[in-house]
């Protein structure tokens, strides 16, 4: 089977071979493709004659070309990172050794705290709280006014460098919402009761019997922290129940899941991991956002 | 092992020696998987051990039942053309199959993209179990049994002689079958050895090898019989990819198991040595299983199907030999600006770029074939699949190149064009490829006069083109986004977006990559129907059109 042969729709010979009725006409390299191909080639040479390219065993082991530019990517990179903390150093270090009130009330500093805080936010507290510092169930909306432990310059960055309930801290912030029904000290029936009252704070009961009976309850129970009228205690980190403004949902079942169980929030203490500079502005950053008292 | 002895010694599937001694090898390896499951260290082992252990005793019954059959009066189902025909029948099922399964895999991980809580808040449907599912399904299970059917067919066609060895081809394609299954199962209970597109356990891989090898006696031993004097184009590119994926696969799985009653192994070597022998399994992954593997079954059936000569014998030639050996050195562009030397990154890249040209060598051959012949673009649409497919394969392997550039790579790394550059060859070039392939071979393969419907292919083809664009698009789009914000900076040198930022901005395109996904799938599930039909012989009535018989179907005689 190997007799020439022409394709008739071409006009071009075939090279003789046909496998299952198949045959290869004898058409050339198309020029372009070649052409191409050559240089793509040439431009690989030039490109290892300008950068590190080829490996080759010299007299004191394992080398390579360096290139006769002499890059190196590493010291690209680290030049990169190096000059833009040099551009920086100076603002970031009056940023750390400044006072916070200070720094709030000087315009240039305040401009690159508040886009380092910023930066710092969305890849550190974003996580939890949102991008927008919105919060979600059992992680506090960071636009409002009311805090859990104070929403002063020096309470926000207490509890930014300390964290809560973080245990290798040993300066974080700590308290316990007791579980009153897991642990047996109110009924199932007073949990309700007290839930109904707690409910009642911000208007949000339509059964007096419960909420009168809650009352005593929590006169007894829950004023040590929350305060006689409920209105929470930030040092403590007893949030005011009269507002309206839940972390853990305000329901009726959300309420009654919180007395039974308690809650226990926790928050890294960031002192560890970001330095002190980052910590400032992100305070300020915070502080900033809606509720800074 | 198992190539039958002498015609006429025994009758063919009774217990020739080879096959006693392919049926002693699968009671031993019984016996070696219950002395391994007996003492497994975890749970994934002992499932694996037993799932061997009745996979090698339903071997050895099979050829019992064989023999059996053969003894008493039955004989071995031969369709008479004199080719080993059943092996690829079998491989076009499980073809169908696999791609309905990966791509509906596919489809939910793209949901849990955009839909997080689709992960249900299990371990076995995150999503980080269900993408090597999916990635495993769709180019081992579909590509590998696409390419191990029409490899078996091809070099049967081309050769003019029967498959070499009576229960090798078998061996092969329900050894294959018994590794995707282990794969996958492995994957679903936390089985993994973390390298991308190479995440089996070292007993998957080493049974793997063991059916690899087997696979590459069978085509060289067919090759070697073959009755016409030159090796046809198509059959280097399958030998290549068979060929190459055996040192690749041995290469990146080298490694040493905790004990051989567990399920866990440590790779060979350490740290960046380790990420570069991975990518060059990975990317040689895509360039012999993906590519080359394809373009031979793109040689054999565009001309056929088209019924035109190749376009250029001195092209193919050319771009094989230059696609093979510049392919090779291509994997270290997957770790442009990471701790592999910059050396390394430089060879990665230029050796990318001087592949643009040897890999558009297959797509010039491919789509010039049609020349004299692109009338049929309008009345077959199955050479409309093939040929678009070619257009694909063009598209991507042009655009890889200017992604393996350094400067472009510092935008596109990590981010989402990379997953679209993947789909545009994945769903396009090898999806629409095999698609095409499977049409041609059901009729062809029992004997059908022509497909059940052709407008049901133009549906597939529509639907599912559409679905492409619609994935590629969005993915386009999103990954540039991603890394132009990623790269953000503001006037104080402070990033301009956070991560949780970035992947917000994704999510309108999460959801249109998944219904292009569900289009896509949509399509398969045409095909699988349009398939099911042909082969119980029904014909829709309303179409005139007949498809095209290949010259070759019966095994004709020597000249």
């Amino acid at each position: 089977m190997s007799e020439k042969h022409k394709d008739e729709v071409t006009g071009v010979e075939t090279t003789g071979h046909s496998w299952d009725g198949i045959r290869e006409l004898n058409n050339p390299l198309p020029k372009w493709w070649i052409y191409t191909f050559y240089a793509t080639c040439i431009w690989a040479a030039v490109y290892w004659v300008v950068m590190p390219a080829w490996p080759y065993l010299s007299l004191d082991g394992w080398t390579y070309t360096k290139g006769v530019i002499g890059y190196e990517q590493r010291d690209v990179v680290t030049g990169e990172i190096e000059a833009i903390a040099a551009g920086r150093a100076d603002t970031m270090q009056k940023i750390a050794t400044t006072p916070l009130p200070e720094i709030a009330a000087d315009p240039g500093l305040m401009e690159v705290a508040l886009g380092a805080g910023r930066a710092a936010f969305g890849d550190n507290c974003a996580p939890c709280h949102g991008s927008g510092a919105q919060g979600s169930k059992g992680f506090p909306n960071l636009n409002d006014d009311e805090w859990l432990w104070g929403g002063t310059l020096d309470d926000i960055h207490t509890t930014l460098q300390h964290g809560i309930r973080w245990d290798a801290d040993d300066n974080t912030r700590f308290n316990i919402m007791m579980a009153y029904g897991r642990d047996g000290i109110l009924s199932r029936a007073e949990v309700s009761d007290v839930a109904e009252y707690v409910l009642s704070l911000s208007g949000g009961s339509e059964n007096a019997d419960a909420v009168s009976r809650g009352a005593d309850i929590f006169q007894s129970q829950c004023v040590a922290c929350h305060g006689e009228a409920g209105k929470g205690n930030q040092e403590l980190g007893a949030p005011d129940l009269t507002d309206a403004i839940w972390l853990y949902g305000g329901d009726k079942t959300d309420i009654v899941e919180t007395v039974s169980n308690g809650r226990s929030g926790v928050m890294p203490a960031w002192g560890e991991r970001l330095d002190e500079g980052t910590i400032k502005a992100l305070t300020l950053y915070v502080y900033t956002l809606g509720g800074g008292q | 092992m198992a190539v039958s002895s002498a015609p006429g010694a025994t009758p063919p599937g009774t217990m020739t020696s080879a096959a006693w001694a392919v049926a002693g090898a699968l009671i031993a390896g019984a016996v070696l998987f219950i002395a391994i499951a007996a003492k497994a260290q975890d749970a994934p082992m002992a499932a694996h051990a037993w799932l061997f252990v009745f996979a090698f005793l339903a071997g050895v019954m099979a050829l019992g039942q064989r023999h059996f059959n053969v003894t008493h009066g039955g004989s071995v189902a031969d369709d008479g053309t004199g080719y080993a025909d059943g092996v690829v029948k079998a491989g076009a099922i499980a073809t169908l199959f696999w791609g309905v399964a990966g791509f509906l895999v596919g489809v939910v991980i793209a949901f849990q993209l955009a839909f997080p809580f689709l992960n249900l808040d299990t371990a076995f449907t995150n999503f980080g179990r269900l993408r090597p599912l999916h990635t495993s399904a769709v180019i081992f299970a579909f590509g590998g049994n696409a390419l191990i059917a029409t490899s078996f067919y091809v070099v049967q066609r081309t050769s003019r002689t029967r498959l070499a060895g009576d229960i090798a081809p078998w061996f092969v394609f329900w050894g294959y079958q018994l590794f995707i299954v282990i794969a996958a199962t492995g994957y679903l209970m936390g089985v993994t050895q973390s390298k991308e597109y190479a995440e089996p356990e070292w007993y998957a891989d080493i049974w793997l090898t063991i059916v690899w090898v087997v696979y590459l006696l069978v085509f060289l031993a067919t090759l070697a019989k073959r009755k016409e004097p030159h090796i046809y184009v198509a059959n280097w590119f399958y030998l290549a990819f068979i060929v190459t994926i055996a040192m690749l696969h041995i290469g990146n799985n080298l490694a040493i198991p905790e004990t051989w009653t567990s399920s866990k192994s440590y790779a060979l070597f350490p740290g960046v040595q380790d990420a570069l022998i991975q990518w060059w399994y990975g990317h040689n992954a895509v360039g012999f299983f993906l590519t080359a593997g394809f373009l031979g079954m793109m040689y054999y059936f565009i001309p056929k199907r088209a019924e035109r000569p190749v376009y250029s014998y001195r092209l193919s030639i050319v771009h094989f030999w230059s696609l093979i050996f510049i392919y090779i050195w291509a994997g270290p562009h997957h770790l442009h600006f990471t701790a592999l030397p910059d050396w390394a990154q430089t060879l990665g890249m230029t050796f990318s770029i001087m592949l643009w040209m040897p890999s558009w060598g297959g797509m010039i051959n491919g789509l010039m074939t049609l020349s004299g012949a692109w009338d049929k673009l309008r009345t077959d649409p199955v050479i409309r699949m093939l040929v678009v497919s070619v257009a694909f394969y063009g598209m991507s392997t042009f655009e890889g190149p200017v992604m393996s550039v350094k400067a472009v790579n510092s935008l596109s790394h990590y981010t989402d064009w990379t997953i679209g550059h993947v789909h545009s060859g994945a769903l396009g070039w090898v999806g629409f490829i095999s698609f095409g392939a499977i049409y041609c071979l059901i009729p062809w393969l029992w004997k059908r006069e022509r497909l059940y419907s052709l407008a049901l292919v133009s549906w597939h083809f529509w639907i599912a083109t559409i679905g492409i664009v619609l994935y590629i698009t969005a993915m386009w789009v999103s990954g540039i986004l991603q890394g132009l914000m990623w790269r953000a900076y503001d006037a104080q040198g402070f990033l301009e977006y956070s991560f949780a930022e970035t992947v917000e901005a994704m999510h309108p395109f999460y959801v249109i990559r998944a219904l292009g996904g569900v289009l896509f799938l949509t399509g398969a599930l045409i095909m699988v129907y349009n398939c099911w039909m042909t082969i119980k012989g029904r014909v829709r009535e309303s179409e005139p059109l007949p498809a095209s018989a290949p010259a070759g179907a019966t095994l004709q005689p020597a000249e």
